[in-house]
């Protein structure tokens, strides 16, 4: 399981936990996330520009 | 990528500092620095509290015309204030921001309005039914609930951006005046994903009047917020017209308002109710008209748009409006930092700047002439004379670019031309 962070707000999408509301449940792997998903948090950034958490 | 890192540093501290989720612990307090606007921000809450101002002084003095009270304060009192007091282009310290911002004496200040605008519809309607008040005092009175309910979209907005749910649902409470509950859903995510892109129903183009833009935004913002709902519960398998749908539950609390308030107080009040709903909604329009006026972002070689930077947002530091808007009109910043709070918000050097507050610039977006006579030399001179960098409204699109000229020669002629076309424009 890995995570994904928006670079402008700092909002991290866990595939562990998945985002339920966006309809992501948890275990959902970022690649099942669509390209033009924005940051649910800021909107700022989309999911190409999420950087890998470590 | 070096486009993207540029647009990074344009943001000046932001890229590296918010790498971490807001429960890291705050490091920095203020030893010499103060917050000047700090109890300024109460102020605010005078527009809630305008319907029991108004009853009050016209029971002191028998003079219906103050229940115009609202609209009398935000459209005459404040731009006069905005011209007496001047700006504040003032920021805090990057160093306090973080202190700043978990100082939890500013959102209740935030939280305060929401009481007081609902005992003031109350008010409202026990007026409306049995204060004996004429048609045109009725009249009066809905137009300064309207005003409290288009600025309490603005305190939903506040609201509206913050990670917690509890602020999230104080939003939705706070829409509910004005029956704009699908704001919550299509600024944060429809708006600020494509603000000064043509495909923005709330972004304003050269070339179309405030009043060609208002059924614009109104059916654009509801097509597309019932859309970007539309792909959150198809993902969930849910059906659209459910109450899983945020618009749909948003819009039931209007529902349940309305009708609760008609079955106390009688039809009478129903009209009012829907008249000061529409005053609240398009004030929030008007202002949505001059946050993005005519700018534009460009696309990308990878047929991307450019992300959002300063240079996309108008913005302006009149103390007096920025007091009543809690700093909605630093714009930049809060569209580098949707969820900043509105007490860290900054002023951006090299954002470009409305000429007054708000509270004045809505009145000039009702008279077209005017607004292009203040406004499009400002937007012309923004883009080096090249009205094709600008975000032009398709239908008028051959006259302005007539009027401004359409190519990169028309450098340096754009205050002159503006000024002078802008009286024979229709």
């Amino acid at each position: 399981m890995s995570a994904w962070r928006c670079p402008g707000c700092g909002y991290v999408y866990d595939e562990a936990a998945g985002h339920p509301r966006e309809g992501f449940p948890a275990g959902t792997p970022w690649s099942e996330v669509p390209d033009d998903w924005a940051c649910p948090d800021c909107g700022v950034r989309d999911k190409v520009d999420f950087e890998p958490e470590e | 990528m070096s486009s993207v890192e540029g647009a990074h540093d344009s943001y000046g501290d932001e890229a590296h500092h918010h790498h971490h989720h807001h429960d890291d612990g705050v490091e920095l307090t203020p030893a010499t620095w103060k917050d000047g606007k700090r109890y300024a921000w109460l102020l605010g809450l005078i527009v809630p509290l305008a319907p029991f101002i108004a009853w009050g002084l016209v029971e002191a003095t028998g003079v219906d015309a103050f229940w115009f009270l609202g609209p009398v304060l935000v459209f005459g009192v404040f731009p006069l204030l905005d011209l007496a007091i001047g700006t504040d282009p003032d920021n805090p310290p990057d160093s306090v921001l973080k202190w700043l911002e978990q100082d939890r004496y500013y959102r209740w200040c935030t939280y305060a309005f929401i009481p007081l605008q609902y005992a003031g519809l109350v008010l409202a309607c026990w007026l409306w039914a049995d204060g004996g008040l004429s048609v045109a005092a009725s009249i009066g009175l809905a137009l300064t609930m309207g005003v409290v309910s288009g600025i309490a979209i603005n305190t939903a907005h506040e609201l509206g951006h913050k990670r917690a749910s509890n602020e999230r649902w104080l939003s939705k409470v706070a829409l509910a005046q004005s029956g704009y509950g699908h704001f919550f859903i299509e600024h944060n995510r429809g708006h600020h994903v494509r603000v000064a892109t043509p495909e923005d129903p709330a972004s304003s183009r050269v070339g179309e009047s405030f009043w060609e833009f208002l059924p614009r935004t109104v059916k654009g913002s509801v097509t597309s917020a019932w859309e970007l709902e539309a792909v959150r519960l198809d993902r969930l398998r849910a059906r659209h017209l459910s109450l899983k749908n945020d618009i749909v539950n948003a819009w039931l609390m209007t529902v349940v308002l309305f009708a609760a308030l008609t079955l106390i107080f009688g039809w009478v009040v129903l009209p009012y109710l829907l008249l000061q709903a529409v005053i609240g909604f398009s004030l929030l329009e008007v202002v949505n008209y001059l946050e993005h006026y005519g700018l534009l972002r460009q696309r990308r070689e990878d047929g991307r748009y450019e992300r959002t930077r300063p240079e996309h947002s108008w913005n302006s530091n009149n103390v007096a409006s920025n007091v009543l808007l809690y700093h909605l009109q630093r714009h930049s910043d809060h569209h580098a930092n949707p969820m900043r709070r509105y007490q860290a918000l900054r002023h951006m050097d090299g954002a470009p700047q409305l000429p007054t507050g708000y509270a004045g610039m809505i009145v000039l977006a009702w008279i077209p002439p005017l607004w292009r006579r203040v406004m499009d030399h400002r937007l012309l001179d923004h883009y080096g004379g090249d009205v094709t960098r600008a975000n032009i409204h398709p239908r008028t699109r051959d006259k302005v670019l007539r009027r401004y000229g359409g190519g990169s020669g028309a450098a340096g002629a754009g205050g002159a031309a503006g000024a002078a076309a802008a009286g024979g424009a229709a």
